[in-house]
């Protein structure tokens, strides 16, 4: 990256070099937004460690996601949640760290490109993951993003040659999704083998901040990914905490594997 | 009819929309189907199959008692008499050959009624290969007897219980299972829709039935028919019917049902890795098909059919529940031939449409038999 882009950096990428150059893993929680209680995840979340949160937009058909995933959608769904529910509250958070959204590609065409960004930055939303939004289709939003200065995370994934990691990582802003493991998002009883070893891979090619999420399970596993990744995202088992004991288990959470992957 | 853009795309429709993991895979997938379909003896081999094992060419007959009722010349493509009842063989056993000579060991296949995914289960038992179906538990339900077929064939059928539990979420689980075992596994896709290359490979593992088609318009009548009628849930029967006629006179009407009228609404979006016509909200939420056939119980269609009808080629009007059910009985009795419900919804259509077709000829594909229908029938008319 040339020092003249490197002034471009959005706010999540910003805060996620300095704090990986001061030695900190960084650890993003996934909470899907609408569910009972999300708010007050959130915040949990935020004050126990995190450095950024992943609102799920709950979506009818998300073919990246396993069962808890799945129910947490479906479950806000039910009732009634939409994007325009979601983009007030997370207005109210009022949190520090930066809000991004992972959301699938439908809701974005179907709001329009620069009409979707416009409502991620009113909603104080910095940037957005779009798992069916592979790179070669990733133009029209990435363009409408950018103009709204919106940080589009890239995914990278293990089945990739090598060949493809650097431009996938050339087009990535606020950090690189490095996907665990062949297979949707839920929890593992370990970490494959592919989740370290594509990290190591990207951070070959790249210095954008790369973190591993599918299939990072819990603390020990997160520890065991930021031995070579920046850091890890934290899905299914941040939700199934939040659907099963609610908001407080989920900051509950957050801390242990913030201490986990403290090194 | 052309191959689509680099990019997959039917003039703005179609694409490759998948998760990161898939993408190698897609890319891999179409330049093995560019390589094999240029390679004559892979042609060849798949041609010899669809002749000694599903039983093609398939005939043409010619409907006298309802043409004679209807005022017009119905002819019928007959796909019902393909082995395994539908047109669905004719990609199964193509796409099967294909994941053979790319090593594959597993198939993996979404279906509705279940014909493709009898079809699959069949393909896989043919080639040694193991299946696993994913099917809505409603369908489950209303298709018991194609449940037990694929599993008499030897493949594992799983319940998808999640959203709507019909044939939009079994193709939702069969794409993650594929995500999951991409290494091994084969997504044997039953429609020509999902991510490029599927809607162009799964089209000219169709195109069969318009190429015979056309022949055998050609030798009966002389001429081309009128008009070209095919019912459409995903669009592959249609799509195969259309190719052999796309280039001609003939008028092309593909018929939804009036619960899953993707193509009706015309409202674009993106799931299962395309970009087509899809019934959703207004905050691009996937709304539920509704139709009494399982096979077009989806909210989607194929991009090519998208394309069709926005530069006016093919028309895509639907027909109700009601209309299907007075057409199934009326071909049983007129005809003595029982038809699948899908393809039920091109007759509803000519009967509802026949004063318009007056003197015309009217060449229907009939893409499967109602066999796996007469259950749920003889609930509906008791």
């Amino acid at each position: 990256m040339s020092a003249a882009e490197a002034t471009t950096f959005g706010r999540m990428e910003t805060e996620f070099r300095a704090k990986r150059e001061a030695g900190r893993k960084l650890l993003v929680p996934y909470v899907t937004g609408g569910l009972t209680g999300w708010q007050q995840a959130i915040r949990a979340a935020a004050d126990a460690g995190a450095d950024a949160i992943e609102i799920g937009l709950p979506f009818s058909d998300p073919v990246m996601d396993g069962p808890v995933i799945q129910e947490a959608s479906q479950r806000a769904l039910e009732a009634g949640i939409n994007i325009n529910i979601i983009f007030d509250e997370a207005r109210e958070l009022d949190v520090e760290i930066p809000l991004s959204v992972m959301c699938y590609y439908n809701t974005i065409h179907h709001a329009g490109h620069e009409r979707f960004a416009h409502l991620l930055k009113a909603a104080g939303i910095v940037a957005a993951i779009v798992p069916d939004l592979p790179l070669e289709e990733s133009g029209l939003w990435c363009a409408a993003a950018d103009a709204e200065g919106i940080e589009t995370v890239m995914l990278a994934a293990p089945t990739a040659p090598d060949s493809r990691l650097p431009l996938i990582a050339a087009r990535a802003r606020g950090f690189l999704y490095s996907v665990g493991l062949l297979g949707v998002t839920g929890e593992r009883s370990s970490l494959a083998a592919s989740a370290t070893t594509l990290a190591a891979r990207l951070k070959a090619v790249t210095d954008v901040p790369v973190l591993v999420g599918v299939g990072v399970s819990n603390a020990a596993q997160a520890r065991e990914a930021v031995q070579v990744a920046d850091g890890v995202v934290q899905g299914a088992s941040v939700v199934k905490r939040l659907m099963d004991h609610g908001p407080e288990a989920v900051g509950d959470y957050v801390a242990e594997v913030r201490a986990a992957i403290t090194l | 009819m052309a191959e689509p853009s680099a990019e997959g795309r039917f003039g703005e429709f179609g694409g490759r929309y998948v998760p990161e993991t898939l993408v190698p895979a897609c890319q891999e997938l179409e330049a093995a189907f560019r390589e094999a379909w240029s390679d004559p003896s892979f042609v060849a081999e798949l041609n010899q199959l669809l002749r000694e094992y599903a039983g093609r060419p398939s005939i043409i007959t010619e409907c006298h008692n309802l043409g004679r009722q209807l005022g017009l010349r119905l002819l019928l493509k007959r796909e019902d008499l393909n082995h395994t009842g539908s047109h669905k063989i004719n990609n199964v056993l193509g796409q099967a050959l294909l994941a053979k000579r790319m090593g594959k060991t597993r198939l993996v296949a979404e279906t509705g009624a279940g014909q493709h995914g009898v079809a699959s289960a069949t393909a896989a038992a043919l080639m040694g290969m193991s299946c696993k179906v994913y099917m809505g538990a409603v369908d489950v339900e209303r298709q018991a007897l194609n449940v037990f077929r694929m599993r008499l064939l030897g493949s594992e059928v799983e319940a998808v219980h999640s959203g709507s539990r019909t044939l939009k979420d079994a193709v939702n689980d069969a794409m993650r299972d594929w995500v999951a075992n991409v290494d091994d596994s084969h997504y044997c896709l039953g429609s020509v829709m999902g991510p490029h290359p599927y809607p162009w490979m799964v089209r000219e593992f169709h195109r069969v039935v318009g190429i015979e088609a056309n022949a055998q318009c050609k030798e009966l009548l002389g001429r081309d028919p009128d008009v070209v009628v095919a019912c459409v849930g995903g669009g592959s029967n249609a799509i195969g019917i259309f190719s052999g006629f796309v280039d001609t006179e003939a008028r092309l009407v593909g018929v939804e049902p009036a619960g899953g009228a993707a193509v009706g609404r015309g409202v674009p979006g993106v799931v299962h890795g395309m970009r087509s016509y899809l019934m959703q909200d207004e905050y691009g939420q996937v709304q539920e098909a509704q139709s009494i056939s399982a096979g077009l119980d989806y909210p989607g269609v194929g991009p090519e059919h998208s394309y069709l009808s926005s530069i006016g080629r093919a028309d895509y009007p639907s027909v109700t529940d009601a209309e299907v059910i007075d057409a199934f009985q009326l071909m049983a009795k007129s005809e003595g031939i029982i038809p699948a419900l899908e393809s039920t919804h091109a007759l509803a259509w000519i009967v509802r449409e026949a004063p318009t077709l007056q003197g015309k000829v009217v060449l229907m594909n009939l893409s499967g038999r109602g066999d796996k229908d007469v259950d749920q029938m003889m609930e509906i008319l008791k």
